[in-house]
C-alpha cells in the first residue's frame, strides 16, 4: 500500500485549497483505512487541538458537575401510580378483617370470610379502570402502553397485594385457599373480560360482586350452609371456567383491538 | 440527547399525518362530529370553532380515546377503526386533554416520566427526554415540585411536556393557552412554531389572537362539521368591516361563521 506523503496529509489538514477534489477523495478513502496515516493527520491539524479538547472536556466535565444532579428514575411509582385508588385495597382489607371478627363471634354461621373472599378483590379490581376514579384516564387510554395490559398490570399488582391477607384470614378460620382462590380468580378475569360488554370493568365488577352477594351469600347465611358453590367437589368447574376466561383474555390481548374504553 | 432511529429517517407513506374523511364521532348519544372532513400534514393547525362546535369530541377521537362511530379517520398513514391495533401510532401521539387529570401527589418530574413510560419510551432514555420535555416548557425550575402545589397555568405547561416527551409526530393539544398569563402565551407561541416544523400539530382554541400568530393554517368547525379552512390571513382579510370583533381576525371569524351559518340554514 502506497501511503500519502505526509506533506499532502499536512495540507488537507489545513483546508488547502490547491489540493484538488480527486486527490482528496482518494486520500480520504485511504484515511478510513489505515490507522497511522490517520495519527499523522492528527498530528498535522492544529497543534494546540489536543490542548483545545482537553479544555473543553474540563470545562464539559466542571458544566455538568456545577448542574443538577441526575434524578433516578422512580420505577416504584408506577405501581402507585394508583396512589388515589390505594384506599380501595384498604377498604377490601378491612372487610375481610371485619368478616374474620364476625366469623369469631358467630362460629355457628357459614364463614363470611369464605363467602366474601371469591368477591374481595373485586372491590380494588373495579377502581384501577374506572374512569371517575382515575384522573388521568384520558392519557392512560390514547397511550401505547395503555389498554388492556395496563389493566392487567393494574389488576395483578392488587391481586398480589390481597391474596395473602385472604389467605391469612382464611387459614384463621380454618378455610385452605384451594376453596376460594378459583372462584376469586374466576370472578376477577370475568370482571376484565365482562367490562368492554357492560361499558366498564368497575361496573362488570359491581355487577358480578352485586350477583355473588344475592346468588351465594344471602342464601348461604338464611340456611345457615355453606354454599355448594365453595366446596371441593365444585372447585373442578371452577377451574374449567378460570381456564376458559383466562384463555378468552390471552386472545383478547392479541386479537382485540385497542380502544380500552 | 436524542439518537435517530431507523423510522425517522424512513420516508414517510403517507400524504396526510391525519386524514378524516366524513368522520362521526359520538360523544354519549349526541353525534357531536358529524360528517367532518379534514386532511392535515406537518404544520401548526388552529382549530376554532365555538363551545359545543365538537371540538373537544373530535381531538378525542383524533387521540383514540374514543372511536369514530363512522366515516373514516387515518393517523400516520395507518387506518383507526374499530378493533385496529394503535400501539405503533399511539407511540407517536402526544395529547393535552381539555380537562387534563393528573395525580396529584406526583411530582412534575415523576409525572412526566409516568407518560413517557406509558408512551413505551426506552427506559435509558425517559430522564433526558423528561429533562428536556420539562426545560421547553420552562418549567424546570418547578421540576420537583408536587402537582397539587402548582398554579392553574404552570399546571398546563406541565400537561404540554407530557404531551412533547415522546417527540410525537402527532401533536392534539386541546386549549393549552388557558391560564397562561400574556408572557407565557408568548413563549408558547414560539414553543408552537418550533414543534409545528416537523410534525403535525392540531391546537384547538376559542382564542382567536392565539391562532392569528402562530398557525401556519386555520380550521373552523361548526357543529361538528367542518365550516372554513384556509391561512390565518385569508381568514383576516375575509373579515367585513361590519363584522363585529377587534382584530381583523375575529371579524374574519365572525364573518366566516356568519356565512356558513346562513348557507347551513338554506
Amino acid at each position: 500500500m502506497t501511503h500519502p506523503a505526509p506533506s499532502l496529509i499536512a495540507r488537507y489538514a489545513t483546508g488547502d485549497r490547491g489540493v484538488d477534489d480527486a486527490t482528496v477523495w482518494a486520500l480520504e478513502a485511504h484515511l478510513e483505512s489505515c490507522a497511522g496515516c490517520r495519527s499523522g493527520l492528527a498530528a498535522a491539524l492544529a497543534p494546540d487541538l489536543h490542548g483545545l479538547l482537553d479544555r473543553a472536556s474540563v470545562g464539559i466535565d466542571a458544566a455538568i458537575g456545577g448542574g443538577p444532579a441526575p434524578v433516578p428514575v422512580s420505577r416504584g411509582r408506577r405501581l402507585t401510580t394508583t396512589a388515589r385508588l390505594w384506599p380501595w385495597p384498604v377498604s377490601a382489607v378491612v372487610l375481610v378483617l371485619m368478616a374474620l371478627g364476625l366469623d369469631r363471634v358467630y362460629p355457628q354461621m357459614p364463614s363470611l370470610v369464605m363467602l366474601l373472599a371469591p368477591v374481595v378483590p373485586l372491590i380494588p379490581v373495579a377502581a384501577v379502570w374506572s374512569r371517575p376514579l382515575d384522573p388521568a384516564w384520558e392519557l392512560t387510554s390514547s397511550a401505547p402502553r395503555g389498554g388492556l395490559w395496563l389493566l392487567l398490570r393494574r389488576t395483578l399488582a392488587m391481586m398480589l397485594a390481597l391474596l395473602p391477607v385472604l389467605t391469612v384470614a382464611g387459614l384463621l378460620t380454618g378455610h385452605s385457599p384451594a376453596v376460594w382462590l378459583l372462584p376469586a380468580l374466576a370472578l376477577t378475569a370475568g370482571s376484565l373480560l365482562g367490562g368492554p360488554l357492560v361499558g366498564g370493568v368497575d361496573r362488570a365488577a359491581v355487577a358480578l360482586g352485586v350477583i355473588w352477594a344475592a346468588a351465594v351469600v344471602v342464601p348461604s347465611l338464611q340456611t345457615r350452609h355453606a354454599p355448594a358453590v365453595l366446596t371441593a367437589g365444585s372447585q373442578i368447574w371452577w377451574a374449567l371456567v378460570t381456564a376458559a376466561l383466562v384463555a378468552v383474555l390471552g386472545a383478547q390481548l392479541r386479537h382485540r383491538g385497542d380502544f380500552s374504553h | 440527547m436524542r439518537t435517530v432511529r431507523a423510522a425517522d429517517i424512513a420516508p414517510q407513506t403517507y400524504r396526510w399525518s391525519i386524514e378524516a374523511r366524513n368522520l362521526t364521532v359520538k360523544a354519549g348519544r349526541h353525534q357531536a362530529v358529524n360528517g367532518l372532513d379534514l386532511s392535515l400534514g406537518i404544520g401548526v393547525h388552529g382549530l376554532l370553532g365555538a363551545n359545543g362546535a365538537g371540538k373537544t369530541t373530535l381531538m378525542r377521537c383524533l387521540a383514540t380515546v374514543i372511536q369514530p362511530a363512522g366515516g373514516e379517520l387515518s393517523l400516520l398513514g395507518a387506518e383507526v377503526s374499530r378493533g385496529s391495533r394503535l400501539r405503533g401510532i399511539r407511540r407517536d401521539l402526544g395529547y393535552l386533554p381539555q380537562a387534563f387529570g393528573y395525580y396529584p401527589r406526583f411530582t412534575v418530574r415523576e409525572f412526566v416520566e409516568y407518560v413517557a413510560w406509558l408512551k413505551e419510551t426506552p427506559a435509558q432514555d425517559i430522564p433526558g427526554a423528561v429533562q428536556r420535555a420539562v426545560e421547553r416548557v420552562g418549567l424546570e425550575a418547578k421540576a420537583d415540585a408536587k402537582m397539587k402545589s402548582l398554579s392553574g397555568g404552570m399546571l398546563r405547561r406541565a400537561g404540554i411536556a407530557q404531551a412533547i416527551v415522546n417527540d410525537p409526530a402527532v401533536l392534539l393539544l386541546d386549549e393549552p393557552t388557558v391560564g397562561l398569563d400574556p408572557e407565557q402565551r408568548l413563549d408558547f407561541r414560539d414553543l408552537l412554531r418550533t414543534l409545528g416544523v416537523e410534525s403535525c400539530l392540531l391546537v384547538s382554541t376559542h382564542l382567536v389572537e392565539d391562532v392569528a400568530a402562530a398557525c401556519t393554517d386555520v380550521v373552523m368547525i361548526h357543529e361538528g362539521r367542518t365550516a372554513w379552512t384556509g391561512t390565518p390571513e385569508e381568514l383576516a382579510a375575509a373579515g367585513a368591516d361590519s363584522a363585529p370583533g377587534d382584530s381583523p381576525t375575529e371579524r374574519g371569524y365572525a364573518t366566516v361563521l356568519g356565512r356558513y351559518r346562513e348557507q347551513a340554514v338554506r
